[in-house]
């Protein structure tokens, strides 16, 4: 596999634990960030990083997870505005290269990819593959 | 958009100075009493939905005020209005103080923090009776300072000319027992004046010595 990266995943709900577990368990290191501990319940037994308990949407949170030093940040909260807003911090302020957010909403999803700013949107990926699954006649 | 006491009291404030508002509030119930009390329009609903600011008119909006509890939906929502729907200004509450800059660099023109100014205040007030800072204008290059002449000051008697202010500071008003008086050259300091002073900072400390007042 590719070099050991640097990661900060914020949300460990049930997207975010996959992710910081299977990326841990991949050699990579990870801090994974969500205000409510018993969260981290969901990181499975591969998971060897850190956990920081408390609200990305405090600066001084991102800091203490050193997100200004991440090679890369993955912002999957349930809330889409936490998402864009980490998401854009840690492209504009701490320059990190490789910053991807969830995002649920189609109509936020598409203004902010005008931005620049990449995003992943659930809603839109299940349409299509549900589109996809569907047999044509 | 905002919910609670400071959506309501802004609201009716700039309503009562003729300005048109919107307001765009989450809880549905809320969003009922603000209609019957305000003279604004009142949209149920998330301010940071784009759905939700084109339907309260973010088009022709001059400002967007992003008044919530949480940082980050003021920060989406002023963005979106302004760079889908080219409102001017926008305006952000920040509850995080470290935030203040940071929404500034992510491109809201103004994101101010309620915890810092009250906490200047409540500083400022507990410093001293003899000096008010009153306002910093201009993001604090300039200050409006109260200050009351008290009996160890050597300038009363004096005129304004005489005392020779330092460059960057003004005396813009005497105030006098109920009398306010804007002030020549010729206008003679006497104790207890309070002098509304307009300053820039790096002139402030010259300008409190010569007054007697530090």
């Amino acid at each position: 596999m590719a070099q050991s990266q640097y990661i900060v995943v914020v949300g460990c709900g049930r997207l975010g634990s996959i992710l910081a577990s299977r990326l841990s368990s991949q050699g990579n290191s990870v801090v994974v960030i969500d205000p409510w501990e018993s969260s981290f319940n969901n990181l499975s037994s591969e998971f060897s990083g850190f956990q920081i308990t408390g609200d990305a949407s405090e600066l001084s949170v991102l800091r203490s997870a050193k997100a200004d030093k991440a090679d890369c940040l993955l912002a999957v909260t349930d809330k889409d505005n936490i998402n864009l807003m980490v998401a854009q911090i840690a492209k504009n302020i701490f320059q990190v290269s490789t910053v991807l957010a969830r995002v649920f909403d189609p109509a936020r999803e598409k203004i902010y990819r005008n931005f620049g700013i990449a995003t992943i949107s659930p809603t839109q990926l299940s349409a299509e593959k549900f589109l996809a699954n569907i047999p044509k006649n | 958009m905002g919910s609670g006491k400071l959506a309501y009291f802004l609201a009716k404030q700039f309503a009562s100075k003729g300005y048109h508002i919107t307001v765009v509030n989450t809880d549905q119930q809320e969003a009922v009493t603000f209609s019957r009390s305000l003279k604004a329009t009142v949209i149920h609903g998330e301010g940071s939905n784009p759905t939700i600011l084109s339907q309260a008119g973010a088009y022709q909006a001059d400002v967007v005020l992003g008044l919530t509890g949480n940082d980050e939906d003021n920060l989406i929502a002023c963005q979106i209005a302004q760079k889908e729907y080219g409102v001017p200004r926008t305006v952000a509450l920040v509850n995080d103080p470290e935030n203040r800059p940071i929404f500034e660099k992510l491109g809201i023109s103004v994101a101010f923090s309620a915890t810092e100014i009250i906490a200047n205040l409540i500083e400022q007030q507990t410093s001293s009776d003899e000096i008010k800072n009153l306002l910093p204008v201009a993001e604090g290059k300039i200050n409006v300072t109260e200050i009351a002449l008290s009996e160890s000051t050597s300038i009363a008697g004096k005129t304004i000319d005489e005392i020779q202010l330092p460059t960057g500071t003004l005396i813009a008003s005497i105030l006098r027992r109920q009398d306010v008086i804007v002030p020549g050259g010729d206008t003679v300091l006497e104790i207890n004046d309070r002098l509304i002073l307009i300053s820039q900072p790096e002139y402030y400390g010259q300008l409190l010595r010569l007054l007697g007042a530090e």
